[in-house]
């Protein structure tokens, strides 16, 4: 008890002014929170099914549980959920292993190295064919096929995050490097596609490749909407991702590169082991700033009528029998994209602090 | 043209090799011929273009003019014959330069795995014996940033080695160390020295010169002004330049 009293009087009352400020504060807290806590918990409905057992001046909690599964799978038909909740719980499985993996084997074991790229193309090929049925024509489960119209919620937002993010990652090193290259077409090519991507906003984008985009391309082709949504969110994070990156391959000391070419490793050799290891680390936070933003600008494809997370939580607040409620929706739609962008705040955090001994 | 091989008992030949760095002329018509097992030392005034003499030999430098032959091979501006050329040639830099992420074994054993495709128990007591010859294995598992300036230098050498060059060259290897740690890294080279082993070192320790070097190079201004073996240079250096540089730096050592 006495080093609480102890750590008060240091931190919060140390001195007049220190108590002044430490009362007016609590007292705006305590004026200011008061209703605040009233409408979201004290006052609020948790329990029942109607919009008419909500209380009109505080949170209707019931909203939310209502209409849970379809923030979670969108329009994704009811009957067929459950392939959405196997290719979740399989995601979950095997980051699980991945993790176990990375604690239990040495750096350098096979298992170790293995076990990422068999999941990589091993997992997107499973989970296609689990979501939409079939996977590049073949349907071996003989599952209904469920077109990406019906994909939405949750679910559709983390399948553009996360293939975004797997997706810029490899291409935005690959820009970085392209753009210190020696070849001046390499260089230039990667400069002017970082420019262009950066320059324009992502909403133009993502018109531009739903509506522009099919007028141009002959009549027979015809990309999937999700896939250029896709497309566009992972070329446009790319761009910023290669610039991050690029900071990190400038900040090692020249001598890195000459060591290592001195030793005969050639290029790649030297990029895959001397090189990018240590520029990837210098730049972590970078890097999860650029993936936190993209995570967050998954939901500008509601514009090309994709219905992301918040655009169900959107549509759900405008339905005639629960109208009034869009302050919950847009509350938890807020909860639930910081928990996604806290942890990998914190996953950050950790792999920043994983090496700090060495560097 | 010039051959592309020559046959003869010189391991490192220059033939006329000039440098430009833009507009500054760096190496001046540079010719020389150092045989097996020579150990050379190279001094002059910071900018004669010592260290881009001796970087031009691993080809870390281009040259734009004149040949440059390593073990009778000529150096032509092709990535596999370079990658070749680097394995004969070892060095060791001014500021270590080894790889913070990496500990001291891993430092060595890299190029072994990758380069040399031995695998990693190969690569692995090929490293420890040489650690345990510049005296630091039992520093193995430490990264550099856990080691002194010394050790990081051994662990340096020792990386050079592990490649088993026919040539070493030194970079000024001790002017960035504490004057308390230039004696170990000194008696490493001079063990390596005896051991008869090809060196071309850019240093300014003249104890060093004196004991170990076959000929000592004094160079200014991107030309090799003499050229003499160590009694010769210290007591009957020719040129006035390479007198009044050896009092400077003689009479601060």
């Amino acid at each position: 008890m006495n080093r609480y009293v102890q750590w008060l009087r240091n931190n919060v009352f140390s001195g007049p002014v220190d108590c002044f400020i430490t009362l007016s504060l609590g007292l705006f807290l305590w004026w200011a929170m008061g209703p605040l806590l009233d409408w979201l918990v004290i006052d609020a409905v948790f329990s029942g099914t109607s919009n008419e057992q909500c209380n009109p001046d505080a949170a209707c909690w019931i909203f939310i549980r209502e209409f849970l599964p379809q923030f979670i799978f969108g329009f994704y038909p009811e009957d067929e959920r459950w392939r959405v909740s196997l290719a979740a719980a399989t995601a979950i499985l095997l980051l699980l292993i991945f993790f176990l993996i990375n604690r239990y084997f040495p750096k350098n074991h096979s298992i170790r190295i293995a076990f990422p790229w068999v999941v990589l193309i091993a997992y997107p090929t499973i989970s296609i064919t689990l979501l939409y049925g079939s996977f590049l024509g073949v349907n071996i489960f003989g599952l209904n096929i469920v077109e990406t119209h019906q994909w939405g919620g949750l679910f559709l937002t983390l399948i553009i995050a996360v293939s975004g993010i797997v997706g810029a990652f490899p291409l935005g090193i690959a820009l970085a490097l392209g753009r210190q290259s020696e070849l001046p077409v390499i260089r230039a090519f990667c400069r002017i596609f970082i420019e262009v991507w950066r320059g324009v906003p992502l909403i133009t984008v993502l018109f531009m490749a739903s509506v522009m985009l099919p007028l141009f391309l002959p009549n027979n082709i015809d990309i999937n909407k999700l896939v250029r949504a896709l497309l566009c969110i992972m070329l446009f994070s790319s761009a910023y991702l290669a610039e991050v990156i690029r900071g990190g391959l400038q900040s090692l000391p020249s001598g890195q590169q000459e060591a290592a070419s001195a030793l005969g490793l050639s290029y790649w050799q030297q990029m895959r082991y001397i090189i990018l290891p240590q520029a990837l680390q210098q730049v972590i936070p970078g890097i999860v700033n650029t993936f936190i933003g993209l995570f967050k600008d998954t939901t500008l494809v509601l514009i090309i009528g994709l219905f992301d997370f918040l655009g169900i939580v959107q549509a759900a607040a405008s339905n005639a029998q629960w109208l009034g409620h869009a302050i919950e929706g847009y509350i938890f739609a807020a909860m639930v994209f910081w928990c996604f962008c806290f942890l990998m705040s914190r996953y950050s955090l950790h792999l920043e602090n994983k090496n700090r001994i060495q560097l | 043209m010039s051959p592309n091989k020559i046959d003869r008992k010189d391991v490192i030949v220059f033939d006329r090799v000039n440098k430009w760095y833009g507009d500054l002329h760096v190496l001046k018509d540079i010719s020389l011929n150092i045989a097996k097992g020579e150990k050379w030392v190279i001094c002059g005034p910071s900018g004669s273009g010592k260290s881009t003499l001796i970087r031009c030999i691993n080809a870390l430098e281009p040259h734009q003019e004149g040949d440059l032959y390593v073990n009778g091979d000529k150096l032509i501006d092709s990535l596999a014959h370079t990658s070749r050329i680097r394995q004969q040639v070892g060095m060791v830099f001014q500021q270590f330069n080894l790889f913070p992420h990496l500990t001291a074994l891993e430092n060595c054993t890299l190029a072994l795995i990758q380069v040399k495709k031995l695998t990693e128990q190969q690569a692995t007591e090929l490293a420890m014996h040489y650690l345990t010859r510049v005296h630091i294995a039992e520093k193995a598992q430490q990264y550099p940033n856990q080691l002194s300036g010394g050790q990081q230098q051994r662990v340096a050498l020792a990386r050079a080695l592990v490649m088993e060059p026919e040539i070493m060259l030194f970079d000024e290897p001790t002017s960035a160390l504490d004057p308390e740690m230039i004696k170990e890294v000194l008696d490493a080279m001079i063990e390596l020295a005896e051991s008869g082993m090809t060196m071309i070192c850019v240093t300014h320790e003249m104890g060093f010169a004196r004991q170990v070097a076959d000929q000592i190079v004094f160079m200014d201004e991107g030309e090799i002004i003499e050229t003499a073996p160590p009694t010769e240079f210290f007591d009957h250096a020719k040129c006035a330049r390479t007198q009044q540089f050896l009092k400077q730096i003689l009479s601060h050592n």
